[in-house]
């Protein structure tokens, strides 16, 4: 194995691991916040929980778009071929 | 393993290679317009517990576009809920043994946002004609002209790689475990899967309510404010 597809593979593992702490961090905060409006507002829940759930959405957003370079790294990685 | 962003070709219809999310994609549109003919064939006043299922469906597709759009949901209907329902279905399909969802490969989902960024154009212009439309570009100031047509591009590509990501790694994770432990271990990671797909579909056409809905507003005030009544 050289070198090259060493460093692929490590910086797949890495690109995944921190891609995933940033979103977790703010998911965890947006779902934090939307228990408390869901708490204080038990009435205004329908409206919270959809927005909550397209918020969460864009938020994974950023963990899906590691996962796909990190696929790409693996499966497609254009210096290796 | 088998890379997820390979397809399987099946077999060949003259020179074009059919690829098996083709074959997939095709037999659940069989599926659901048979299905939705089938049923709208035989309406009734007084509902089967089938129609009253299909009914339910189509209430709670309006009521969501009612509550999301704030508009009234006859023309938005079809478009919305044949996208949901359609990703529902794909996302689902991974129940039946050996069938692999078309939304797991890179195609379908990139089909289907452009199929979203069309709508957008095409909603847009009926609200306030193609003149109308381009100028919520330049909503506020024409300094937003590349950075509002940059966000209507990568909208589209996070629609797309967000459905692909999510789905393709359900079925990657399925495969991977079931490899390293074996036949029932990946059952949980199915039920999650299912989650996943349900919610997927649920975002990808909220999403696509969300930005049409933003096309048609914008559209609607920047005419207003040109024509002051």
């Amino acid at each position: 194995m050289n070198w090259l597809a060493l460093a692929s593979i490590v910086s797949a593992a890495i690109a995944v691991s921190f891609g995933a702490l940033g979103p977790a961090l703010g998911e965890g905060r947006s779902v934090a916040a939307a228990m408390d409006a869901i708490a204080r507002q038990p009435e205004a829940a329908n409206s919270i929980s959809r927005t909550l759930f397209v918020g969460l959405a864009m938020i994974e957003t950023t963990a899906i778009y590691c996962l796909v370079v990190a696929l790409l790294l693996l499966f497609a990685n254009p210096l290796l071929h | 393993m088998k890379s997820p962003l390979e397809n399987t070709v099946l077999f060949h219809v003259g020179s074009v290679p059919v690829t098996e999310v083709v074959v997939v994609t095709w037999a659940i549109m069989v599926v659901l317009v048979l299905g939705a003919s089938l049923a709208a064939r035989r309406l009734s006043l007084r509902p089967s517990a089938f129609q009253a299922m299909l009914e339910l469906i189509v209430t709670t597709v309006d009521g969501q576009i009612r509550d999301t759009m704030r508009v009234d949901p006859a023309p938005y209907r079809a478009f919305i809920g044949t996208l949901f329902v359609f990703i529902f279905v794909a996302n689902w399909s991974s129940l039946v043994p050996g069938v692999e969802p078309p939304t797991a490969h890179l195609e379908t989902d990139a089909a289907l946002a452009l199929l979203v960024f069309l709508a957008i154009i095409f909603f847009g212009v009926r609200a306030g004609g193609i003149g109308g439309y381009l100028r919520t570009f330049a909503t506020p100031t024409p300094i937003m002209i590349p950075l509002n047509f940059v966000e209507s591009l990568t909208r589209t590509f996070s629609l797309l790689v967000r459905l692909f990501g999510n789905v393709m790694s359900g079925v990657f994770v399925i495969g991977i475990v079931l490899s390293l432990a074996g036949l029932l271990v990946p059952i949980p990671f199915m039920a999650l899967d299912l989650l996943t797909g349900a919610v997927q579909a649920y975002i990808f056409s909220v999403l696509a309510m969300v930005f049409i809905a933003g096309a048609v507003n914008e559209t609607e005030n920047t005419g207003k404010e040109r024509k002051p009544t």
